[in-house]
């Protein structure tokens, strides 16, 4: 059966309307309408665990790792808050605070307060010999 | 049930048979693949066969000599805030005179990391631990600052920290309101390193501070405390020390 010219454009229309109705979240998030944070990240690449995991499990798997250390002696590089910050800290202020600092731009955007850097150094070591 | 005890022992004197022999290849004179006495990799934990210590030789130890407070203070990063009365003092030395014959005794006095800490004891929340190796620390994650371990101190070793610390030692965490005191410098033991005191002192010359092993015959503080008398500081109160005095 051949379909008639306004049906077959009426259908094209409804058709287009549903990817725009479902790429609309997509399309407010790629624009600028939604703020993000702004994050200095001098080595993007693999952490210790995929970005995922980091993202979502970074409090547990320091809580653990602090534990181990404070406890039992445990220096291991892993998952020591010591790594992350040599790891990121930015090369423009040798630090992971400050407003595009990898932990506080993020932490500030989801308006979770760190407490690690009330006592733990935000700086790495000055020419450490990268020993835990 | 003895004979799975047997069993149990003799697979222990096995393990620690051939664990012995592996770490006893000779690769050349001298020159071990594993050192037998050779300290803990990082992923392994402390072990209760360490009982780390200090002797310190008080003959040696020259009055108004400070070098040991000032290796501590640079390496765990205490400053002088201006306010001496509440400043953290890790160390501090005191000056004994024995009034009767005149002589002086100059004494750096530091946590003297108890066998049975009051700090411990006392503590509501569980901050103040003693390590298995016998160092006693605070785990600041879990201080309150409430000082009861200050006030339970015989030695006065604690102090709480008043004010804000920025710039802290990487590797010596501190901050505002958490009690703290001599750590042994257990970041550097943890890497076989020496505490920054000691090390200073033998730098200087003075030789007046020995750390090592007491529960290992071989370390040149339990051959020293073997072979001459040492004492520890109010050692009526049974507390054990792990920091012992020649000469006082």
């Amino acid at each position: 059966m051949k379909r008639n010219g306004i049906g077959a454009l009426s259908s094209r229309v409804a058709r287009a309307a549903c990817v725009l109705a479902l790429l609309l979240p997509v399309l407010a998030f790629a624009s600028d309408r939604v703020p993000k944070p702004v994050i200095d990240i001098d080595k993007p690449g693999k952490c210790v665990e995929d970005t995922a995991t980091m993202r979502r499990e970074h409090p547990d798997l320091l809580r653990h790792q602090r534990d181990l250390t404070m406890h039992e002696g445990v220096r291991t590089r892993k998952y020591s808050l010591k790594q992350c910050v040599a790891c990121h800290a930015s090369t423009r202020t040798g630090s992971v605070l400050g407003e595009k600092g990898f932990c506080q731009s993020c932490h500030t955007y989801a308006s979770v307060s760190i407490d690690c850097f009330r006592c733990h150094s935000s700086r790495p070591k000055p020419s450490s010999g990268a020993k835990p | 049930m003895s004979a799975d005890r047997n069993e149990g022992f003799s697979r222990r004197g096995f393990l620690a048979i051939s664990a012995a022999t592996l770490g006893g290849v000779m690769l050349a004179p001298g020159i071990r693949l594993i050192e037998i006495a050779r300290a803990r990799a990082p992923d392994q934990p402390v072990s209760g066969k360490v009982r780390w210590g200090l002797l310190i030789d008080t003959n040696k130890c020259a009055p108004g000599c400070d070098d040991c407070v000032k290796a501590c203070a640079t390496e765990n990063g205490l400053k002088d805030t201006g306010h001496p009365r509440t400043d953290a003092q890790w160390i501090r030395k005191v000056e004994l005179k024995d009034m009767r014959t005149g002589r002086n005794n100059s004494v750096p006095v530091m946590c003297q990391h108890c066998e049975h800490p009051p700090c411990v004891d006392v503590c509501p929340t569980g901050a103040s631990f003693k390590r298995a190796d016998g160092i006693v620390l605070v785990d600041r994650h879990i201080c309150i600052g409430c000082r009861y371990c200050i006030m339970a101190c015989p030695y006065k070793a604690r102090t709480i920290v008043f004010e804000n610390i920025t710039d802290q030692n990487p590797d010596v965490p501190r901050g505002s309101g958490c009690a703290e005191s001599c750590t042994l410098c257990v970041h550097r033991v943890d890497r076989d390193q020496q505490p920054a005191c000691v090390e200073a002192c033998t730098r200087a010359g003075h030789n007046a501070m020995i750390f090592g092993d007491l529960n290992d015959p071989h370390s040149e503080i339990a051959q020293r405390v073997a072979k001459y008398a040492s004492t520890q500081i109010r050692a009526d109160l049974k507390l054990n020390p792990g920091v012992r005095y020649q000469g006082l």
